[in-house]
C-alpha cells in the first residue's frame, strides 16, 4: 500500500517536474505539435520519452529503496540491528517483587555469522538477568523465568516490562521491538522489521545481477544459463515451425476448399479455445516429459493460431484481385503463388507473432511442470531452494527474450510485408 | 466474325429466403471490334452482373456470350478487366503489376520491361516503375490498372466503374486518357458507370438498362466519344445536343429510381 502511494507520488511528481522543464524548452514546430485537439486524437498522442525513462528508473529506485540496495543512496528504514535491553518485573510466591535486566543482540541475518548471546551477570534478587540473540526479521522466545529463583512455584509470574504491565496473550512495545507474552507466560521478542523487504522475498537488484554473473559463468543444475535459455528457445522455435508448417497449408486448404473447411472447422473451432496449458497433463501421459512431449505441446499451441490466421489471410483477398488475376490469364497455381500467398502474408505474420508469444508462455509453463533444463525449470527449481534472486533473474530473462522475439517479428514484418496496413 | 455478341442472356438465382431474383432477362447485344460502349442504369439493374458474365466470372442461366465466334466459358486473358479500386497487387511494385499478365504467360524479362516502360509512358506514369502501388494516388493507381490491362493485349476491355472513386478533376483527366487509349489501341471497351456525363462522353453507344428484370431499356448512338479524341472534354460538353441528351437520360434514370423507391415504400 505504501509502495503504491509512493509510486503514484513519483508518477504525479515527475509529471509536474517534466512539464515545468518542458515549458522552458523551445517549442517543436512539427505538424502534430500544432494540433489543438489532442484529447481523443490518438495520432496526436506521442509517447513521452522522459516518462518512459523515469518509469523504468522509478521501478529500480523503489526496488532498491525497499531492499536496502547498495546502489541506492536512499533507503526506507531497514530492520533494527544492534543491542537492545529491557527490564522485567516479576513477583514470586511470597508476594515480593524484583527486577532483572534482559540484553538482546539483534544481528543481520544476511551475514551468515550467528552472534552468540551476550554475557551478563545474574545480578541480585530472585529474578536473574538474561540475554538472547535474535536475527533481524525473526522473533525469538526469551525464557526469562527459567533462571529465576522460585520459578515454578505457585504465584510466580512476570508482571511488567519497562514499567508496562503485561499479562499472558498480550503484547507491549519497547524501543525497537515488540514483546508478546504467550499464553504460558513466555516472552516472545520481535525486533522492529522496518519497511524493507527481506531478501528471501525480494533480493536487492545487485543480488540479482551477481546471480546473473554467477549463473552465467557456472551454470545451474548441470546446464549453463545459455543452455537453459537456448533449450527453451529451441523448443519454441521447433514447436512453432512444426505448427506453422502444418497450420498454414491447413488454413489455406480451409480457405480454398469447402470440403476441407467443413471437415476441419469443428476441430479447429473446438481446439482453438482450449488453453495449451490444459493439454500439458495429457501430453505428459502420452509422450512423457522429454523433448518430444514439449515440442508436441508447442506444436498444438501454435497449430490452431497459424491455421486460423492462414484461413483469414485467404478469405481476406478482395475478390477483385482474384478476378483481375484470372482476367490477366493467370492459372490457379499462379494465382495461389502470386496473389493468395502474398496477400495472406500480413495475416500470417500477425498470427505468427501471437503464436510465438503463446508458445513462449507455454514452454515456460511446461518446464515448470517437468523438465531437466530450460528457463521454466530453472526458476521452479530455484524457488524450491529459496533462491529468490534466481527466480527474479529468470523472470526478467524470460521477459527480455519474449520481448526480443516480438521485436524481431515486428522488424521482419516491416521488412517482408511492407504493404501491411497500406 | 470478329467482335462480341451477347445472345439472349438471362440470369436468375434463388436467395436464401426462398425468393428468386431475375437479374437479367433476354439481353442481346452485338458489339463490333473497336467500339466503345458505356452502360448506365439505376442501382440493381444488373450492370455488374452483365459485365461479370462477359468476363466469364458468372455463367448465365440462359443464352451465351461469344467473342470472335468462340463461346465464353470462363475468365481469360482475351477479356481484360479494370476494376474500381483495390485490384492492384500491393506486394508488387508498379513494374511487376503492369508486367503481371505477360509474366504469367512466360514472356522474356527484357520484352516485359520494354512493354512496361512503353505502357507507363502511354498512361503518363513514365519513371514510376519502381514505386510501390500504395505510394501512388488513386488516379495514378487507376493508370497502373489500365496499363496492366493493356499489357496483356486483350481483345475486349471491361471496365467496372474504373473512375468511380476518383475526385472530379482527376476523373476528367482520366476520361480523356480512356478515350486516348481507345483510339490508339483500337480495343473494344465496355464501360460501366454511374455517371451520366461519363457515359455520354465515353460511350460511342450508350445503353440504359432498366431494373427488375435487368434489360436494355434504350440505346443511344452518340458522337461525343469520337469528338473527345481530338477535343477537350469541356469543349465537347458545350456542343449542340449534349445538354439535351444528358437531361433526357437523367430524367429516364430518375424515373426508374423513383419507381424502385416507390415499390419499396408500398411494400
Amino acid at each position: 500500500m505504501t509502495i503504491l502511494l509512493i509510486y503514484i507520488a513519483i508518477f504525479v511528481g515527475a509529471f509536474f517536474v517534466i512539464k515545468s522543464i518542458e515549458k522552458f524548452k523551445t517549442k517543436e514546430t512539427d505538424f502534430t505539435s500544432l494540433k489543438t485537439v489532442t484529447f481523443g486524437d490518438e495520432s496526436a498522442v506521442i509517447s513521452n520519452r522522459a516518462a518512459s525513462f523515469i518509469s523504468v528508473l522509478a521501478i529500480f529506485m523503489i526496488w532498491g529503496a525497499f531492499t536496502g540496495s547498495k546502489l541506492m543512496p536512499l533507503h526506507v528504514p531497514g530492520p533494527f540491528i544492534g543491542d537492545l535491553s529491557f527490564t522485567y518485573t516479576a513477583t514470586n510466591a511470597a508476594g515480593e517483587t524484583d527486577d532483572a535486566l534482559v540484553k538482546v543482540v539483534v544481528y543481520d541475518s544476511k551475514s551468515d555469522k550467528v552472534l552468540p548471546k551476550p554475557d551478563i551477570e545474574p545480578g541480585p534478587g530472585f529474578a536473574k538477568n538474561d540475554s538472547a540473540s535474535i536475527a533481524a526479521w525473526r522473533s525469538g522466545l526469551i525464557k526469562v523465568r527459567r533462571n529465576d529463583v522460585g520459578y515454578g512455584e505457585n504465584g510466580y509470574k512476570v508482571v511488567s516490562i519497562d514499567g508496562q504491565s503485561i499479562s499472558p496473550s498480550s503484547e507491549i512495545f519497547i524501543d525497537n521491538a515488540r514483546i508478546y507474552m504467550t499464553a504460558k507466560g513466555t516472552l516472545s521478542l520481535t525486533p522492529d522489521k522496518g519497511w524493507q523487504m527481506e531478501s528471501l522475498y525480494l533480493p536487492p537488484p545487485e543480488d540479482v545481477w551477481s546471480r546473473l554473473i554467477k549463473v552465467a559463468s557456472e551454470g545451474y543444475k548441470n546446464f549453463s544459463l545459455f543452455e537453459h535459455l537456448g533449450w527453451s528457445l529451441l523448443r519454441v522455435v521447433g514447436g512453432f515451425l512444426a505448427g506453422a508448417l502444418v497450420g498454414i497449408p491447413l488454413g489455406y486448404s480451409m480457405g480454398l476448399s469447402g470440403w476441407f473447411r467443413g471437415w476441419f472447422d469443428p476441430i479447429v473451432e473446438f481446439m482453438r479455445p482450449v488453453p495449451p496449458l490444459a493439454l500439458i497433463p495429457l501430453v505428459i501421459i502420452w509422450f512423457g516429459i522429454d523433448e518430444e512431449g514439449k515440442i508436441i505441446l508447442l506444436f498444438l499451441a501454435s497449430l490452431w493460431i497459424m491455421t486460423i490466421s492462414a484461413r483469414a489471410g485467404v478469405s481476406g483477398v478482395t475478390i477483385s484481385k482474384i478476378h483481375a488475376a484470372y482476367s490477366l490469364g493467370a492459372s490457379k497455381w499462379q494465382i495461389m503463388r502470386h496473389v493468395i500467398i502474398p496477400n495472406s502474408l500480413p495475416e500470417i505474420f500477425t498470427g505468427a507473432r501471437v503464436a510465438m508469444g503463446v508458445c513462449w508462455g507455454t514452454v515456460v509453463a511446461a518446464e515448470l511442470v517437468a523438465a531437466q533444463k530450460g528457463a521454466g525449470m530453472m526458476i521452479i527449481n530455484a524457488s524450491k531452494f529459496q533462491m529468490t534472486d534466481l527466480v527474479i533473474l529468470g523472470i526478467v530473462l524470460i521477459g527480455v527474450i519474449g520481448y526480443s522475439i516480438d521485436i524481431l517479428m515486428r522488424i521482419s514484418e516491416k521488412y517482408l510485408v511492407p504493404w501491411k496496413g497500406k | 466474325m470478329k467482335g462480341l455478341t451477347i445472345e439472349n442472356i438471362s440470369m436468375r438465382f434463388d436467395l436464401a429466403n426462398g425468393e428468386s431474383i431475375q437479374a437479367l432477362k433476354d439481353v442481346s447485344l452485338d458489339i463490333k471490334e473497336g467500339q466503345i460502349i458505356s452502360v448506365l442504369g439505376p442501382s440493381g439493374c444488373g450492370k455488374t452482373t452483365l459485365l461479370n458474365i462477359i468476363a466469364g466470372f458468372l455463367a448465365p442461366t440462359a443464352g451465351r456470350v461469344n467473342l470472335n465466334d468462340r463461346t465464353v466459358t470462363g475468365p481469360d486473358a482475351e477479356r481484360g478487366m479494370v476494376f474500381q479500386q483495390g485490384a492492384l497487387f500491393e506486394w508488387m511494385n508498379v513494374r511487376s503489376n503492369v508486367a503481371f499478365g505477360p509474366r504469367m504467360k512466360g514472356m522474356p524479362k527484357s520484352e516485359q520491361d520494354k512493354k512496361v516502360q512503353h505502357l507507363l509512358e502511354v498512361v503518363g506514369l513514365g519513371g514510376f516503375e519502381d514505386k510501390a502501388v500504395y505510394e501512388l494516388s488513386g488516379g495514378m493507381q487507376q493508370r497502373v490498372a489500365l496499363a496492366r490491362c493493356l499489357a496483356n493485349d486483350p481483345d475486349v476491355i471491361l471496365m467496372d466503374e474504373p473512375l468511380g472513386a476518383l475526385d472530379a478533376l482527376t476523373r476528367e483527366k482520366m476520361q480523356g486518357l480512356v478515350l486516348k487509349l481507345w483510339k490508339e489501341t483500337g480495343k473494344t471497351i465496355i464501360l460501366i458507370t454511374h455517371s451520366v456525363e461519363e457515359a455520354i462522353l465515353l460511350g460511342e453507344r450508350l445503353l440504359v438498362l432498366a431494373p427488375r428484370p435487368g434489360r436494355i431499356h434504350k440505346e443511344y448512338q452518340l458522337p461525343y466519344a469520337e469528338m473527345g479524341v481530338t477535343m477537350d472534354l469541356r469543349e465537347v460538353k458545350k456542343t449542340q445536343g449534349y445538354t439535351e441528351t444528358r437531361e433526357e437520360i437523367l430524367a429516364m434514370i430518375w424515373d426508374m429510381e423513383e419507381e424502385i423507391m416507390g415499390g419499396v415504400g408500398e411494400g
